[in-house]
């Protein structure tokens, strides 16, 4: 395993879906009564987080806790960086009180790989969703909820049919999952407004059509996005009654979904605007689900990434002392 | 290498700890199996089969305790193997753990702190094929299919036909292979 997790391009398919197996374990053993592994006890893992979040932050923050590591949350609102401290301060900051893995979100795209390139820190980087560009435990904890969902495709997703429906242009979470459902085998249509298809879409890999009414029958998975106006500086389409109606999932359209279909969002969703509250609360939803996983999954990445030896054992004083005394 | 049991020996020690089993809890009413993987696991399957064929059938469960080792920072981070309960649990009745090699004792006091967290138990005992010293750790074996005295550069190996190609123990003198501490 690496010593960071930024891109899902970090994992091979078989690492990608050895934290499946991991967090499917896990979810066996926390089943029960078993609700606190001892496995990260004495490791420090920071939630350095620079962007608003509400289910990732605390999703990673009770994996943490669930494997006995402590946990230190640090967002950026009340914080030094409020009072202009750089990443670097900030990263170093942490360095100095004994990070062992620091889990960052951040607006700028890059962030999470900058943070591990530097060499700032020794901790592991976990990227969190760093501006545009990924979201990797996103899009792990999203292929666990579909293998579960789906038992026939546990080992590959060939044949599975997603449809990823909104606003691609500003999603990592459909970026992460688009090279994840790909390096699984999935086949992935993207559904969107041309104004909200990011540039060099065609070199993904993946189909991409502007009539949801056609694809929907059709596919196994709908995935639906958020569609983010605080990233929208330009007008991408003429009115959020217009995107609803043609990429809005309503009652007309989840009527049309095979049986067994199933309805993802990464949250938080607009209600009425690309999703409607029946579709959201649907026996074809797996939204909430979805979030349980999150922890499950998060739990995997910790333990693959710390539960080893890491750097911050082989360099820590006492190891470095124990050298000498040798 | 040394060959220390061959098949012959192991289904004759699989026996005698059954059997030890049932006088030690006068009968099963209340004895569940649980083993420790990858090798414990298939020997607390054969056991509780020789159980089922003497006595009665013993709910049995697999305890993976990866999550709860002390040298879990020592090397790189295992992959996890399933858990599974013995069917009514472990709350009140009399747990035999079921591993291959009883070395350090490592294994075996995570294998307890993993059963303290799922229940409390009335009694565990335990039960290895092989029980080779070097004990670091308070813990000693209820059921021993055999003392094998081993020096600490030795490894010894369990072969069980589920995964391996064959029934047996064998030493290895030096530190290579596989060792099953």
């Amino acid at each position: 395993m690496h010593r960071h997790l930024l891109s899902i391009n970090d994992l091979t398919r078989e690492e990608a879906i050895g934290i499946l197996d991991t967090a499917h374990e896990l979810s066996v053993i926390s089943d029960g009564t078993l609700r606190k592994l001892p496995t990260l006890r004495g490791r420090t893992v920071v939630n350095l987080f620079f962007e608003d979040s509400t289910r990732t932050r605390i999703s990673f923050e009770s994996a943490a806790k669930r494997l006995s590591a402590d946990v230190i949350n640090f967002s950026a609102k009340g914080s030094s960086v409020s009072k202009g401290e750089s990443l670097k301060d900030t990263a170093q900051t942490l360095q100095a009180m004994g990070a062992d893995a620091v889990i960052i979100r951040h607006g700028a795209s890059g962030a999470a790989q900058r943070l591990a390139d530097s060499g700032w820190i020794q901790a592991s980087v976990i990227n969190a969703g760093d501006g545009t560009h990924e979201h990797p435990t996103q899009a792990l904890l999203d292929a666990y909820t579909i293998r579960n969902s789906f038992p026939e495709y546990r080992d590959s997703f060939e044949g599975l049919k997603v449809a990823i429906v909104g606003d691609i242009l500003h999603s990592r979470v459909a970026r992460s999952n688009v090279l994840l459902l790909k390096k699984l085998g999935a086949q992935v249509t993207l559904l969107a407004p041309p104004t909200l298809l990011p540039v060099g879409v065609d070199s993904w890999g993946v189909e991409t059509s502007y009539n949801f009414d056609e694809v929907i029958p059709n596919v196994d998975v709908v995935m639906m996005l958020r569609v983010q106006s605080e990233r929208m500086l330009d007008a991408f389409f003429p009115s959020e009654r217009e995107y609803s109606r043609s990429f809005g999932l309503d009652i007309r359209r989840l009527n049309a979904l095979r049986p067994r279909s199933i309805v993802m969002h990464p949250g938080p969703m607009n209600r009425g605007l690309e999703i409607s509250a029946q579709s959201a609360d649907s026996h074809h939803s797996v939204i909430l689900a979805q979030v349980s996983n999150g922890v499950l999954i998060r739990m995997a990445v910790l333990y693959q990434l710390l539960g080893g030896q890491t750097l911050t054992d082989t360099n820590s004083p006492e190891a470095s002392e124990k050298v000498v005394a040798k | 290498m040394a060959s220390l049991l061959d098949a012959g020996d192991i289904g004759r020690a699989l026996k005698r700890i059954a059997h030890e089993i049932v006088e030690r809890n006068h009968g099963l009413t209340n004895v569940v199996i649980i083993g420790i993987p990858t090798r414990g696991d298939y020997l607390a399957k054969r056991i509780a089969k020789v159980l089922g064929e003497i006595d009665a059938p013993v709910p049995v469960g697999t305890l993976d305790i990866t999550m709860f080792r002390d040298d879990l920072r020592m090397r790189a981070p295992r992959p996890l193997v399933p858990t599974s309960l013995p069917q009514g649990g472990i709350e009140g009745k009399n747990v035999v753990l079921v591993d291959d090699v009883l070395f350090s004792g490592r294994t075996i006091r995570a294998a307890l702190d993993a059963i303290g967290e799922i229940g409390r138990p009335s009694s565990v005992q335990l039960a290895v094929l092989v029980d080779r010293g070097h004990r670091e750790l308070p813990i000693r074996a209820d059921f021993v299919g055999k003392n094998i005295p081993t020096s600490a550069s030795e490894s010894v190996k369990v072969n069980l036909t589920e995964i391996d190609d064959e029934d047996s123990v064998l030493l290895i003198s030096q530190m290579s292979g596989n060792t099953n501490a």
